[in-house]
Parts: structure tokens; C-alpha cells; sequence
């Protein structure tokens, strides 16, 4: 087994991508995920990759594009305001069917907002992220040996699927230290990674490659769109993930994701300790919504709390998911407040958990 | 235990600097020393000292921060004058934010601490962060502060540590790593820290501390 060591979540999201094979990484500074490029400034050129601060976060996800045209593994990475800046990139990369992983490390919006702790950006990534008819892959870890496992995971789904993937952390996950353990071994990339597709030079062996997201025919870009969407619908059945539990005889299920969801674990294990039936949800990829798994984990509950560093977004695709066949409350705090465990416990007590 | 009038605490972010100077701080409240802790790092506005006034109010232990820490402004302005603290207190201890970044806030003051003739500038090591492993990374690095905060460091206090997971194999397992950072630097090793179950086999100056520094959840 490998030795472990104590890392900040943003040194883990970096030291996993190099060793997911990740060869370049364009970034722009700002806080709370600016270690992230410290960190790469140091060991990018020490394993023979390149690191390179652009001159703005437009520059450097138009230089993940064409990277990502070109067949490498590449990443960028940035905090709510500057990942608004990137949006028009990450359309024309989707719309250009490239892979990518690109790190949000959420502060407090909206506008330059804060730079503590927020899950403000739910709506934004997962649904709103820029022009056009798209999806991104998106996975919330909460902790920093989940972040440290899920860059490789992120990189192997983004090229078997085409598409960027993004890892949606916020500023006490970016900024907390763990233990964390990486394999010995090195990572064996998937077999997506070989990429017939890339515009990396014919050499004159064989037919050029485009990468282009204009279509000006209109029946040419539906096909494109509803290929596309076809693959998302593969994603749904097949990529959802998901942590339940004490769900099976929950009252009340508590949902919640990323930082928060260690949070929100804590008041519900002081509820059972109290003899309260609460169960804990944590959805792990966020696109796609776990939507089967929490209707399963709720399917005995009466009530579902919903929990967030922000005014409530994921609650919507929760009241989805359960098709709004039972009460869905919420509890949440907002510009760079964290909620209190005991404060999760006060509102599940109000919402009458029984023992 | 009492500490010299100037404790200058430096080392690799994530080494437990902050954790350190607030058991420092309160040892020195302790033996009865007028204590000032002044929180230097302007590297990370999340985790720092500033985060314990109300454990320093209570042992009466004055703090002082930078006139933004703990807002939402992440502007490194100090508007500190240590020459005041020092004369005001028994002790001062300066939490100096990580690696040469940090380092460099304290080359404004770095002719106050030079006149100073009874001061410690002590290097924190912790063999379980990554970056800083090695012997040769940590003594590297520890020069690259000494560069940034125009300072020449004194001891090491080694406080190596796996946050939740530590143990005292994890402890005894740094000694020599420890005592090689300390031998190639020509500098004694200050300190051993660690919470007192785990220090009963170290005889390398063993401090007995406390965590102050904890996440939300536990």
C-alpha cells in the first residue's frame, strides 16, 4: 500500500491529474483554487508536461480547446467568476466534441461576490453553463481522497464520451488537508485515450482531422445535436453515482452533496444517535442526477431535507427525481457561510423526525 | 515554558504553523508571559490564526491580524507595527504564512527582528506533506523562505503529523527524517510535537500539543 500524506484538496486535484496522464494545464489565478496552479507551476515541467498561466481565463480554456483537439489530456481550472469567463469556451468544446476536465472551486457569488466556501454555482454548471443544446459530466467529491479518485474517472469518461467533464468543489474542499493515498502504479488510461479523431498532423498516412463546432446547415447541426444527446442518454443509464445511508428505514432523508454532505452526515449521525430515523444522500455525479438511486434511498421516507451552500438549486432536480411525491424542505446558507451541523439537526428536529 | 521576546514560526503550507504558534501562545500564557501572537500569513485567507480569538481572549493572549484577514478581501495589507508589539509584550509570536510566498510579508520587518537579541526564527517540518517528504525538499525549501524573509533560521520543530490519521508510529517514523533536515541545516531540533499519547518514545525535545485546528464536521 502507498504511503500517505497530508494534502490540501486543490494539491490533490492537481497531483491526480498528472498522474491521470494530464500532459497540459492553462490557468489563471484566483482564490480559493489558485494552489491548483501553484502546484502544477512546480511539477507540470518535472514530468515533462506544460503548465501555462494565460494571460486570462478566456485565453487559457481556448488553449484547453485546441490541446484538446489535438488528442492530449488537458485541464484548466478556476473559481465561480472567472468559470462564468471560460462558458463561451466550454460551448465551442462541446459543440466541438472534444474532452477536457476543467475544476470549479466555488466562492460566494453572484458578480466578484466573496472568496469563502458557496454551492451557488449548482444551477450554473449543471444546467446553464454557456450557449446551445449541451451537457457537461459533472462530479462532486467531498473529500480530498475523493477528489484526489475522481480526476482520473473524469478524464476516462470525458474521452469515451467526447464531451468536457468538470469537478465541482468549493473553496473548503480546495482549501482543507487530508490524508490521501496514491497508487503505486501508474494509472492505466482507458482505451478512449487513443484518439483516431485528433488534428495532431496526418503525416500524409491518412485523411485530415477537422475539429469545428460550426454547422451552417441546419439538418447537419440536429444530427450532430441528437448524436449527441443519444450519448447523454447512455451516460444517464449507465453513469450515475451515488452514496445512501440508514436510508432504508429513514423518516426523513437528508440530501446533500460535496462539502456540505459532510456536513449534513455529521447532524444525521447525531440524529441517530438520538434515535431519530434519518437517512443521508449524497449524489456524486451531479450530471447526471442520480435520480433512480434517490428514489430508491426515499422510497420509504415521508419527508426529504435538502441541504446546500446556497439559496437552494439542487433542490429542484431533488423535487424532480422524486416527482414532487412528497414534502421537499430546505436548509441552506449562503455567501461563504457554512452550515452548522447543528443547525442540519435543528431543522431536521422541526421537521418532526421521530424516533 | 517560557519563550524568547521574538518567535518567528515559518514553514511549508499545510505544515501546522498555525496550530504550533497557538500552543506556543498558550504555553507561554501559561508560565505567566504577556503573550502577542501577530498573524502574518496573507497567503491563505481560509485556516489561520485569526480563527482563534476567542481561545486567546480567554488566556488572555492578544492577537493581531491584518486589517482585512477574515473578511472577504484577500488583500495581503499589514498595517502591523511590530517594533510597538514588541515593546507592549513578554513575548510575540509571528505566524508567518507558507513557503517563500508567505515569507516574504516578513521582509518589511526584517530590521526590527534583526535588532532583536533574543528571538528564535523555528522552521516547521512535517514529513507527511507532500512537496516536503524528503530531507533535501524540506531543507530546500527552508532556504527558500530564509531568502524570501531576508531571516536565518534557528531550530526546527518537527511536527509531523497525518492530520486525523496520526499515530505514534507516524511520529516515530519522522524522528530521522527530522534529525537529517536538522543535521544537514546545522540547526538543533526544538521541538517534537504531537498529542502526548504519541510522544511517549521521543526524546528529541517532545512539546506535547493540542489540535486546536479542526474541521467543521468533527
Amino acid at each position: 500500500m502507498a504511503e500517505k500524506s497530508l494534502m490540501k484538496g486543490n494539491e490533490a486535484l492537481a497531483e491526480a491529474a498528472i498522474r491521470a496522464g494530464c500532459k497540459c494545464f492553462f490557468g489563471y489565478p484566483i482564490t480559493p483554487q489558485t494552489e491548483i496552479s501553484a502546484y502544477l507551476s512546480k511539477r507540470m515541467p518535472k514530468v515533462g508536461g506544460t503548465f501555462l498561466q494565460a494571460e486570462s481565463e478566456v485565453a487559457a480554456i481556448n488553449m484547453v480547446y485546441g490541446c484538446a483537439g489535438s488528442g492530449i489530456r488537458c485541464m484548466t481550472s478556476s473559481s465561480s467568476p472567472g468559470i462564468s469567463l471560460k462558458a463561451e469556451g466550454i460551448s465551442y468544446i462541446a459543440g466541438a466534441d472534444l474532452p477536457c476536465v476543467i475544476i470549479d472551486v466555488v466562492r460566494g457569488g453572484p458578480g466578484l461576490g466573496g472568496i469563502q466556501p458557496s454551492q451557488a454555482d449548482y444551477w450554473q454548471i449543471t444546467k446553464g453553463l454557456a450557449h446551445g443544446d449541451f451537457h457537461v459530466l459533472v462530479y462532486a467529491p467531498s473529500s480530498v481522497q475523493e477528489m484526489a479518485d475522481m480526476v482520473a474517472k473524469a478524464f476516462d469518461m470525458a474521452d469515451e464520451y467526447r464531451m468536457p467533464a468538470i469537478i465541482l468543489a468549493d473553496g473548503l474542499l480546495g482549501q482543507m488537508m487530508e490524508p490521501v493515498e496514491f497508487a503505486d502504479e501508474e494509472i492505466k488510461m482507458s482505451d478512449a485515450s487513443n484518439k483516431p479523431w485528433a488534428a495532431n498532423g496526418h503525416k500524409g498516412q491518412r485523411k485530415h482531422n477537422i475539429i469545428n463546432s460550426l454547422y451552417l446547415q441546419p439538418q447537419e447541426l440536429e444530427d450532430k445535436v441528437v448524436e449527441r444527446f443519444k450519448r447523454y442518454e447512455d451516460i444517464k443509464a449507465n453513469h450515475t453515482m451515488a452514496v445512501a445511508d440508514y436510508c432504508d428505514d429513514a423518516d426523513i432523508v437528508v440530501v446533500a452533496y460535496g462539502s456540505t454532505a459532510r456536513l449534513a452526515k455529521s447532524a444525521v449521525d447525531a440524529a441517530r444517535k438520538e434515535g431519530l430515523k434519518v437517512g443521508m444522500f449524497r449524489p456524486v455525479t451531479l450530471w447526471p442526477f442520480p435520480e433512480k438511486e434517490l428514489q430508491e434511498a426515499t422510497k420509504n421516507a415521508k419527508k426529504i431535507l435538502t441541504v446546500e451552500m446556497s439559496m437552494g438549486q439542487m433542490i429542484h432536480d431533488v423535487k424532480l427525481a422524486v416527482n414532487c411525491s412528497k414534502p421537499v424542505e430546505f436548509y441552506g446558507r449562503t455567501g461563504g457561510i457554512i452550515p452548522a451541523p447543528a443547525d442540519i439537526l435543528k431543522k431536521i428536529k422541526e421537521m418532526g423526525g421521530n424516533k | 515554558m517560557k519563550l524568547k521576546k521574538l518567535t518567528v514560526i515559518t514553514g511549508h503550507y499545510g505544515s501546522g504553523k498555525t496550530n504550533v504558534s497557538v500552543n506556543l501562545a498558550l504555553e507561554a500564557s501559561k508560565a505567566g508571559q504577556k503573550c502577542t501572537v501577530i498573524d502574518l500569513d496573507i497567503v491563505n485567507p481560509y485556516f489561520r490564526t485569526a480563527d482563534f480569538e476567542e481561545l486567546f481572549r480567554e488566556n488572555g493572549i492578544t492577537l493581531k491580524t491584518p486589517q482585512y484577514a477574515n473578511s472577504n478581501l484577500d488583500i495581503p495589507a499589514l498595517g502591523i507595527s511590530v517594533k510597538g508589539i514588541l515593546d507592549e509584550s513578554d513575548c510575540v509570536i509571528i505566524d508567518v504564512g507558507g513557503d517563500d510566498e508567505g515569507a516574504k510579508a516578513l521582509g518589511r520587518y526584517a530590521k526590527i527582528i534583526s535588532e532583536c537579541d533574543d528571538k528564535e526564527m523555528l522552521y516547521v517540518i512535517n514529513k507527511c506533506r507532500y512537496l516536503t517528504k524528503e530531507p533535501e525538499e524540506a531543507l530546500a525549501l527552508m532556504r527558500e523562505i530564509e531568502t524570501a524573509g531576508s531571516i536565518e533560521c534557528t531550530g526546527i520543530i518537527n511536527n509531523t503529523n497525518l492530520g486525523s490519521e496520526t499515530d505514534e508510529s507516524i511520529i516515530e517514523n519522522s524522528l530521522g527524517y527530522a534529525r537529517e533536515v536538522a543535521s544537514a541545516a546545522g540547526l538543533p531540533i526544538r521541538f517534537t510535537t504531537g498529542k502526548a499519547e504519541f510522544l511517549t518514545n521521543v526524546t528529541d525535545n517532545p512539546l506535547p500539543i493540542e489540535i486546536y485546528v479542526k474541521t467543521l464536521w468533527n
